[in-house]
């Protein structure tokens, strides 16, 4: 419950932010959608938990 | 007229005019089952071994050709153990555990089914469906020979049906005309389209599937080798559509089952040319017989209630789900399973007629479960929004090279044995330590013992008895309450390692109170008088609607 980290945790903020876009960089729409599914799923591994999960979604629903 | 609405297979219960037929007054029966399918089989074994008089109404004379069941689960098995017929389901089948999930044509990976030692079946069989229905008419047929009351009927179809407050009266016809039976109790077991459910106005709610499936079932000539083994493709280059299923069967048979879409033309697709053009594009030179094919369109959805009174509906007529999973016979036999000792037990006055709406609590709690896992798995193969299949292919490209991505791959997830979790039957949990897999409302984990296997003692074979399995426990002899004799079974870990994993965990001793689906009720460290007698109480029904 409640653990879904929205403090600031990105040290270089701007590095990171170029580093996803660069990522993109040549693709077409459908590669950059196909990357960001797999990129998604890979981050959602890597969290585990399904409370913080569940509420990155609220979080990302806006 | 009676025409028949399929090929049989097996003429096995040919019509043969009963004296029902000819008295003025109708016959009362204790239980009328309609349907002959494997649902409306086991129940009359189910019964019939309890010494319950069954009456089976079925409107052809025998199975139907064509196996549309193929896949067995190990509890199917277990309980068709009870009804004295899972042994030559097991010679008889083709036992697997290994599985490979194709993307066009490149495996992403091969999954296995990872067996646990300790059981006396397997974790699944390939039978095909007539083989699985022959065995257990064979078995109705032994028990008849030794004195069962069991009646199984062809060419007897229901087409009328009258509920009153205690009874059903079913008009019958037969091709020497109809005739009128009434029943105290009536199981509906007359499948997906039950009729019973129609002419009883009872919804049937859920999802339909947009999507035709062209099975071929196919026997390999020559000394072809495929492998005894699950294939499964999403997208397949080597033909159209959305996936493809290769799997085993007895007698050199492979099932192939091809999504072919929505707006198909059957009858074209049906023709022998163009089911061999779709096989050869993959089988490339190999030699086959076509025995069998279909086209199947399916839906998830079922009735609100299986209890109408004194109406059970029960197998596909009370719930159906996509074949993905193999999850109808397989929660069918589950429902025959649960309904049988109920039934017995009301019938013959030892449980109170409440015990009855728990079947359609513990059946509708399965049911919901096989309707989400597999409406799930339909959702992944035929993904239903562009970001669906985006996510989708996402996960299959990942699964290539990375573990962690499999899980997510579902191309079915096979039937496992439903747990009543937090259902009004469970009693007690008083076995600290105890482990999570044999808690009250979970179906009786095997362990081997002596020469035999411990599900071979649990669970009702003659009478719907409840039993008390002790392990390393000090329990009486013999134990009674609420009219109900109950038999102990006292094992011991120092006998059987497997005893301390599966029952005891952490616990010294344990003591369980078993119900005659081989479902534990309640369980203790130590025993209780006064807790068994309570828990019996809780599971027979004596609690039911008292409290709230
Ligand atoms: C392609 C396919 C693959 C499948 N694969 C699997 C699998 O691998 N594993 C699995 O567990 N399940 C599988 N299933 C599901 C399985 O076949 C069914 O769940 C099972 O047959 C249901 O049994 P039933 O007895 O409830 O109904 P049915 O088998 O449909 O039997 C109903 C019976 O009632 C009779 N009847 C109907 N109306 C009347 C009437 N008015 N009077 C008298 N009799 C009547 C019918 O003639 C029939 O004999 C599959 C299904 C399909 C289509």
């Amino acid at each position: 419950m409640g653990q879904l980290n929205t403090t600031r945790n990105v040290a270089r903020a701007d590095d990171v932010y170029q580093m996803l876009i660069d990522a993109h960089e040549g693709k077409t729409k459908d590669e950059s959608d196909a990357f960001n599914a797999r990129l998604i799923l890979t981050l959602i591994n890597h969290i585990g938990d399904e409370a913080v999960i569940a509420e990155a979604l609220s979080v990302a629903e806006g | 007229m009676f025409d028949d609405r399929y090929t049989l297979a097996y003429k096995l219960y040919p019509y043969e005019k009963s004296a029902d037929q000819d008295l003025d007054t109708p016959v009362r029966h204790p239980v009328v089952v309609v349907g002959g399918g494997p649902i409306g089989v086991a129940t009359a074994l189910d019964l019939g071994q309890q010494g319950i008089p069954v009456l089976v109404l079925d409107d052809h004379e025998g199975v139907g050709m064509g196996s549309r069941a193929i896949c067995f689960s190990k509890r199917c098995l277990e309980v068709a153990d009870r009804y004295g017929c899972g042994t030559p389901m097991v010679e008889k089948g083709v036992t697997w555990n290994l599985g490979k999930v194709f993307h066009r044509d490149h495996k992403v990976f091969e999954f296995n089914l990872l067996p646990e030692d300790g059981h006396k079946y397997p974790a699944f069989i390939n039978l095909q469906q007539p083989y699985f229905e022959s065995f257990m008419i064979e078995r109705l047929r032994a028990l008849q020979a030794e004195g069962a009351p069991i009646q199984l009927r062809g060419k007897n179809r229901v087409d009328a049906i009258e509920v009153k407050d205690d009874h059903v009266v079913l008009t019958v016809m037969t091709p020497d005309g109809p005739y009128t039976v009434e029943a105290d109790w009536l199981v509906a077991a007359d499948g997906a389209n039950s009729p019973l459910r129609d002419k009883l106005g009872l919804g049937f709610t859920g999802k339909v599937f947009k999507d035709s499936f062209l099975i071929a079932d196919i026997r390999m000539k020559g000394d072809v080798d495929f492998p005894t083994e699950r294939w499964f493709w999403f997208e397949p280059s080597h033909g159209e559509g959305a996936s493809m299923l290769l799997h085993r069967q007895p007698d050199n048979v492979w099932r192939v089952d091809f999504q072919i879409g929505w707006d198909v033309d059957r009858k074209e697709e049906m023709k022998e040319e163009n089911i061999r053009r779709r096989l050869d594009a993959f089988l490339k030179g190999v030699e086959y017989d076509m025995v069998w094919s279909s086209i199947y369109t399916f839906q998830c959805k079922r009735m609100e209630s299986f209890r109408h009174g004194r109406v059970f509906f029960a197998g596909d007529a009370a719930h159906q789900v996509s074949p993905f999973g193999a999850r109808g016979a397989n929660s069918g036999i589950q429902d025959v399973d649960n309904l049988g000792w109920k039934l017995g037990l009301v019938i013959s006055g030892k449980a109170p007629e409440a015990l009855l709406d728990s079947y359609s609590a513990e059946r509708e709690h399965g049911a919901d479960e096989n309707i989400l896992n597999s409406t799930r798995s339909t959702d992944f193969i035929t993904p239903k929004s562009e970001t669906s299949k985006i996510f989708r292919d996402a996960v299959l490209a990942l699964s290539d090279k990375h573990d962690f991505a499999r899980p997510f791959v579902n191309s079915g997830r096979l039937s496992v044995p439903c747990y009543y979790d937090g259902l009004p039957l469970n009693g007690a949990d008083d076995l600290p330590g105890g482990p999570a897999r044999a808690r009250p409302g979970a179906p009786c984990p095997d362990v081997p013992l002596g020469d035999g296997f411990l599900i071979e003692r649990l669970g009702a074979r003659k009478g719907a008895a409840f039993q008390i399995l002790a392990v390393d426990a000090e329990v009486p002899e013999t134990f009674s309450a609420h009219g109900l004799d109950l038999e102990v079974v006292k094992v011991s870990a120092a006998d059987a390692p497997l005893l301390r994993e599966r029952y005891l965990g952490e616990a010294r001793s344990a003591v369980y109170l078993i119900r005659p689906d081989q479902h534990v009720a309640a369980r203790w460290e130590t025993w209780d008088d006064r807790a068994v007698a309570q828990a019996l109480g809780r599971a027979t029904g004596h609690d039911i609607g008292k409290e709230q």
